[in-house]
């Protein structure tokens, strides 16, 4: 009897059939070993051949993926290099950006962008943790799905609109109310004051980071509301039972517990902010200058490439947005590579859960 | 009560009256966009939008070509990245599993999962309109798709990784060959999860701008050309939001809500399908399939949630 799972026409099969002659020699061993019936033999040649052709077709496409970030890289490694040998180390850490003299200093984008994702995390972790233990342990029950799905469709909304949003509402209660507070009340402090001085501009460095961390908040909250719903509820329990109060179930039980997720989700946002184009660029300002201010206006990599990229027709300028690129490339590696690690680390410690 | 309760309970009342305190600034502000978004979006919602191509300033218009190229280049960028998505995470999820390159090709995906999607455009800039010399809807639609692309690797890798193993012993102990036991049993099994997966990537793409700056750039009138710039939401938003013409500015925001609109839906479409399949989901830690890696990641997460949804609406019934 032969094996027939051909009864209907399928696609793949076909081609299958199509791709791959009767033909096999290293079988026959095995099939005179088996004592497999001689006129199956024929069938299982073709199913070999045919597994091989289906196992390079997947293998070629995981090949892809792989080729992509190879390419990637080559790719802003050999556009970075003309700036790169020009301007020599100085690229990063002068911050003259000149496109007539052809001069290129990178240190204002790459501070601009570190200082709006610090920002932003030093906002969007608190509030995101602040929400997701709302959520699953003071919330009333009735009201914690509905809130958790809608803050999960509020993770897809596109950046493009909380850009606009920055823009036209954000920016101007800022610059109204927001900075002058903070320029009469913290700029006359040490140390601190520093950071709010100047004009209040509305659109600036502190605009960019307040916008991508309400733009990562739901990002960052499903993640660490899903985190904080796989404890166990035996452990929950317990705490409680001990008479923990809830601030130590959560802060001995709950977050010991999903540290690793934890990591993950944030450092997922952290990579998401590092990256984000739209919803800085509108409000930035888009001017490469440094100041210890945080209220004055800046630019980040992603925002100088977005603004300058279809206007470069210099080969050095295009050159060194490319080579920006290349360091947003690097940073945003870094930080998911540390994650990684990170993970693996507790992973291995903890002996796989 | 010793002062040590008395302490304990004091702080307590402090970290939950923050938490509520910082849910509610968090949810405020969540509310407030999405409330702008819809008065601004509605009041701009028209039948011009959906008719007339974007108006020079001053002029009546609408978004008509612009709604169009987002969708043919979403389209072609899902037709291109499905295919290859799930045979990858096929690869990446059986035959890859233990190997050296298994777990590199695993590493990579994730890394492109949350690469900058401005550097995709970079990147197929410069593999696409350097070389063809002009700016094209076909770069745009790559550059789509590479971004779609991880996603859909993910969470092929991930559903497949679910199904339970004794269901590949026995279609292989029925006489199937390797690649059937995957595309007849396995992909089926999977087929609600990963479709899931590739709708939540068409959710991704459609609202990404960055990588389409510099690849489709845009176009102020009609075309379905592939060959030529096409018009595109996410890009005709950003100008005209910057633009100083209200006329414009109100277009941004009509394209702004149709955009998250169209979002939304997707995203919800995703969730009622793998609701729809849950059931027998649930049955599967039971017979100690499910893997052990307890990372959370953006997609997962959402299938998890998809899960407390679908409980929702069996307990209605």
């Amino acid at each position: 009897m032969r094996p027939r799972l051909r009864d209907r026409p399928n696609p793949v099969a076909i081609l299958m059939a199509v791709l791959c002659p009767m033909t096999d020699e290293t079988l026959a061993a095995a099939v005179e070993e088996l004592r497999i019936a001689p006129e199956m033999t024929g069938t299982l040649h073709l199913y070999r051949r045919q597994d091989a052709v289906f196992r390079a077709i997947t293998f070629l496409s995981a090949a892809l993926v792989v080729i992509v970030l190879a390419g990637m890289i080559a790719f802003l490694i050999h556009g970075a290099i003309p700036a790169l040998t020009a301007m020599g180390p100085a690229f990063f850490w002068t911050s003259d950006w000149d496109t007539v003299e052809d001069v290129y200093g990178a240190l204002a984008p790459i501070a601009g962008t570190l200082i709006t994702a610090t920002i932003a995390m030093v906002i969007g972790i608190p509030v995101s943790f602040g929400i997701a233990m709302f959520l699953t342990e003071i919330c009333p029950v009735v009201l914690r799905r509905p809130i958790g799905t809608a803050i999960e469709l509020l993770a897809g909304i596109p950046s493009v609109v909380f850009g606009i949003w920055g823009l036209f509402y954000l920016t101007p209660m800022l610059q109204e109310y927001v900075q002058p507070a903070l320029i009469d009340y913290l700029g006359p402090l040490p140390i601190i004051g520093m950071l709010f001085q100047g004009p209040p501009f509305g659109i600036g460095i502190l605009d960019g980071g307040i916008v991508l961390a309400i733009m990562v908040l739901p990002y960052i909250t499903s993640i660490t509301r899903d985190v904080f719903m796989t404890v166990p509820a035996l452990l929950r329990e317990s705490a409680y039972g001990m008479g923990c109060t809830t601030t130590e179930v959560v802060w001995k039980i709950v977050i010991p517990y999903c540290r690793v997720g934890l990591i993950g989700g944030v450092m997922l946002g952290l990579g998401r902010a590092l990256g984000e184009t739209m919803a800085v660029t509108f409000v930035i300002g888009n001017t490469y200058q440094i100041s210890a201010s945080l209220l004055a206006p800046g630019t980040t990599i992603s925002a100088a490439i977005a603004n300058e990229f279809n206007e470069a027709f210099e080969e050095q300028h295009l050159s060194a947005l490319i080579a920006l690129g290349l360091v947003l490339f690097l940073i945003t590696f870094t930080v998911l590579a540390l994650a990684k690690w990170m993970l693996m680390a507790i992973d291995k410690r903890e002996g796989r859960r | 009560m010793s002062a040590r309760v008395r302490r304990r309970s004091a702080v307590n009342i402090v970290v939950l009256s923050l938490s509520v305190a910082t849910a509610l600034i968090g949810l405020v502000f969540l509310g407030l966009i999405s409330w702008t978004l819809v008065s601004r979006g509605l009041s701009a919602i028209n039948l011009d939008l959906f008719t007339l191509e974007t108006p020079p300033p001053g002029s009546p218009g609408g978004l008509a070509n612009a709604i169009v190229g987002s969708a043919m280049m979403t389209g072609l960028a899902m037709l291109i990245a499905t295919p290859i998505g799930i045979l990858a995470g096929t690869y990446l999820a059986e035959y890859g599993r233990d190997s050296r390159f298994g777990s590199v090709a695993r590493f990579i995906n994730d890394i492109l999962l949350s690469a900058p999607s401005i550097l995709v455009g970079l990147f197929v800039y410069g593999f696409t309109v350097l070389p063809m010399q002009h700016y094209s809807a076909w770069a745009g639609s790559i550059a789509l798709a590479l971004i779609a692309l991880p996603v859909i690797v993910r969470s092929t890798q991930d559903m497949i990784g679910l199904v339970p193993v004794p269901l590949r012993e026995a279609a292989a102990a029925l006489g199937a060959p390797e690649w059937r036991v995957m595309v007849s049993i396995v992909w089926r099994a999977a087929g609600s999860g990963m479709l899931t997966g590739v709708l939540l990537a068409a959710a991704r793409i459609s609202g990404e701008t960055a990588p389409l700056l510099f690849t489709a750039l845009n176009n102020q009138f009609w075309s379905t050309d592939l060959n030529a710039p096409m018009a595109n939401l996410p890009v005709v938003i950003y100008r005209f939001a910057l633009s100083p013409y209200d006329d414009w500015q109100q277009l941004a925001w009509g394209g702004a809500f149709l955009i998250t609109f169209a979002i939304l839906v997707l995203n919800v479409l995703a969730r009622l399908v793998s609701a729809r399949s849950q059931p027998a989901k649930r049955s599967l830690p039971a017979l100690g399939c499910i893997p052990s890696q307890p990372t959370p990641k953006p997609l997962r997460s959402r299938y998890r949630s998809a899960a407390s949804t679908s409980t929702m609406t069996s307990s209605r019934r």
